[in-house]
């Protein structure tokens, strides 16, 4: 077992831990602060692969803003511990059978499929470097790049509207 | 060397769990972080194809999935608050002004 497949096996525990613990925890900033564990664990993974570039955006964008942005809502609206209620006990003996189902569907899949066994083993390379990423984003992505920021306008204007407080 | 199964399978595991959350749990801001796990169980994947076939366009996407994410979180964190200043509560199962 090389090097490279241990440091693979405790990211994807610690991934996999950080997401249990999204859903065991009742509080909803301690699921917070879990959900950000699994990112930079997924982070450590994209670097493992060689994109670095996409793990340094994980790490500033979702890692950052966008959990700081749930962090904040949560102490904003003084979220407390979620209370039990029938429906949720309904959930959890039908939710849970199903979404295992759901994972191990998946898992056979990917297992049992030919094309994805024949891949070669994930090799960090130099190809997926940030020079070609970004000429790739400037050449053959522009319009969906463009568009974007489009998106991120409209999302902006709707968040303030939506914020807003009517007098 | 990792083989691209075991990114695949982990990425599998990981949406599973978000599925798990996603039903599972009562906390509507606690619901909108199980889409982002799932969000990123799919960007592992996208990532682990992209290095397996040599080609940096499934790194392209995943750059948008994280630009949509965070418009995402910006609207449905909006949303969010609304609900809780009209329901004064954060429970799901009080949002029920849409049902029959």
């Amino acid at each position: 077992m090389s090097a490279q497949v241990v440091i693979f096996f405790v990211l994807a525990l610690i991934a996999v831990f950080g997401a249990v613990s999204l859903i065991v925890q009742r509080h909803p900033i301690h699921s917070a602060l879990s959900l950000i564990l699994v990112m930079v664990a997924l982070a450590g993974l994209y670097l493992l692969m060689g994109a670095e570039f996409v793990a340094a955006v994980q790490i500033i964008v979702y890692g950052g803003a966008i959990m700081v942005l749930f962090i904040f809502v949560i102490m904003l609206l003084n979220a407390g511990v979620e209370e039990r209620t029938n429906l949720s006990r309904l959930a959890f003996y039908a939710g849970i059978p199903l979404a295992v189902a759901v994972t191990a569907l998946i898992a056979a899949a990917i297992v049992g499929s030919k094309a994805a066994t024949a891949l070669p083993a994930a090799a960090p390379d130099t190809l997926t470097s940030t020079r070609t990423l970004s000429m790739l984003l400037f050449t053959e992505f522009v319009y969906p790049f463009e568009l974007t920021s489009f998106l991120i306008l409209v999302a902006i204007l709707g968040a303030i509207v939506l914020a807003q407080r009517e007098n | 060397m990792v083989p691209t199964n075991y990114y695949l399978l982990l990425s599998a595991i990981l949406f599973g769990l978000g599925i798990v959350a996603f039903v599972f749990k009562r906390n509507i801001i606690t619901i909108f972080m199980a889409i982002e796990l799932m969000l990123n169980a799919v960007n592992l994947a996208f990532v682990a194809f992209s290095q397996a076939l040599g080609k940096p366009d499934g790194e392209v996407f995943v750059l948008f999935v994280i630009i949509v994410a965070a418009a995402e979180a910006a609207v449905g964190l909006g949303i969010i608050i609304l609900t809780a200043r009209n329901r004064r509560s954060l429970n799901v199962e009080n949002v029920n002004l849409l049902k029959l």
